[in-house]
C-alpha cells in the first residue's frame, strides 16, 4: 500500500485572507517573529501497490485537473509519503 | 420559452431563480445535478448556493456533475447561460469563463444592497438593460473576489466582457471592482450579484434583478 502526497498553495500573488486571519490571531498570542503565513492544502492519495512512476503522473494530473486551479493556486509537490511519516491522524 | 435551472447538492437560490424566470414571463424547468440532458431548455440558470458544501474549492466539484457534460458543449454552442454567485464559481471551474472567485479581502461574508453600473448590454442576458445604466441588486457570498491575472484582466477590459462594475466602495476586493463577466459571444454571463432576489415588489430593494430573465426571453424569441 503506497501513498501520494499532493501539496497545493495559493499563487504568491494571490491574496490569501485566511493566511491574514492566522498572522493576526499568532501576533495576539505573542508570537510576532512570524511577519506571513499563508495557508495551503494537504492531499493524501491511497493507492493498492506500490507508487509508480505511472501512479505520480496520475496523480499529477489530478492534481493539475481537480485537486487545485492554476488561476489562483500552485502545486508546489506530488511526492510518495516516505517511510515513518504520518498520512493522517 | 423555457429555461432550465440546474439544482446541486447544496444549491440553495434554485427556487428563486425558478421563480424570477415565471415572473419575467418564461417557463421554469428544474434540472438536476445529475441530469444527462437538458430537456430540450431555451436557456439555463447556474443558480446561488453551495454546491456540494463548498468542499475542495466553490464550484470545484459542480464543475464534474453529469449535467455538465452536456451544459458545457451546449453553452460552448451559444445556448444562454446565466451564472449565479455559486453558478460563477462554477463556470469558472469549468473554463467556459476566465478567472475565479476567492475569498472576500475582509473575510467576512457580506450581506448587502450593491449599487452596479451595467456595462455590456448586447449578451443574452442584459439587452433590456441600458448602456451604464445604475441599478442595485441584492450581494451575498462569502467567496465573491474576483481574480484574474493581468493579461486576462486587460483583454476582458479590452474586449468590453465586463458586464457589471460595483459602484462605491469595493465590496470585497474584486480585481477592477468586476461584478459579472462574459464571455466573447454574449451568450455566457457570471455574476456574483443575485438579481433572482430583485424581482417582485416588498422583497429586496427593488426590481433590478428582473431585466436579466427578461432579456433571455427576448433574445431566445429573436435568435
Amino acid at each position: 500500500m503506497g501513498t501520494v502526497v499532493v501539496d497545493v498553495m495559493p499563487k504568491q500573488e494571490i491574496l490569501d485572507p485566511q493566511g491574514q486571519a492566522v498572522v493576526g490571531a499568532l501576533r495576539r498570542l505573542g508570537q510576532s517573529r512570524f511577519s506571513d503565513v499563508r495557508q495551503g492544502k494537504r492531499f493524501t492519495l491511497q493507492v493498492e501497490g506500490e507508487v509508480t512512476e505511472e501512479v505520480l503522473a496520475a496523480a499529477r494530473e489530478a492534481a493539475e485537473t481537480l485537486l487545485s486551479n492554476p488561476v489562483i493556486e500552485d502545486v508546489v509537490s506530488v511526492r510518495e509519503l516516505v517511510e515513518g511519516e504520518v498520512a493522517s491522524s | 420559452m423555457r429555461v432550465g435551472v440546474v439544482t446541486f447538492p447544496g444549491s440553495l437560490d434554485d427556487h428563486d431563480a425558478q421563480r424570477a424566470v415565471e415572473l419575467a414571463g418564461g417557463e421554469a424547468v428544474p434540472l438536476w445535478h445529475g441530469d444527462t440532458d437538458l430537456g430540450g431548455v431555451d436557456a439555463v440558470v447556474l443558480p446561488g448556493g453551495f454546491s456540494y458544501g463548498d468542499y475542495l474549492r466553490c464550484g470545484a466539484i459542480a464543475r464534474f456533475a453529469p449535467v455538465m457534460d452536456v451544459l458545457v458543449p451546449a453553452a460552448r454552442g451559444g445556448l444562454p447561460v446565466l451564472g449565479i454567485c455559486n453558478g460563477f464559481q462554477v463556470l469558472c471551474e469549468s473554463h467556459l469563463l476566465p478567472g475565479a472567485l476567492v475569498r472576500n479581502d475582509h473575510q467576512q461574508f457580506a450581506c448587502v444592497d450593491q449599487r452596479l453600473r451595467i456595462e455590456r448590454v448586447d449578451t443574452a442576458w442584459t439587452g433590456d438593460f441600458a448602456q451604464d445604466e445604475e441599478v442595485t441588486i441584492v450581494l451575498k457570498n462569502g467567496e465573491g473576489a474576483f481574480m484574474a491575472d493581468e493579461h486576462t484582466l486587460d483583454a476582458l477590459e479590452g474586449e468590453g466582457r465586463v458586464v457589471a462594475r460595483y459602484l462605491g466602495p469595493n465590496p470585497n476586493g474584486s480585481r477592477r471592482a468586476i461584478a459579472g463577466i462574459s464571455n466573447e459571444r454574449g451568450n455566457i454571463v457570471g455574476l456574483m450579484p443575485h438579481p433572482e432576489h430583485c424581482v417582485e415588489e416588498g422583497y429586496g430593494p427593488g426590481l433590478d434583478g428582473l431585466p436579466f430573465f427578461t432579456s433571455v426571453l427576448r433574445a431566445v424569441v429573436d435568435a
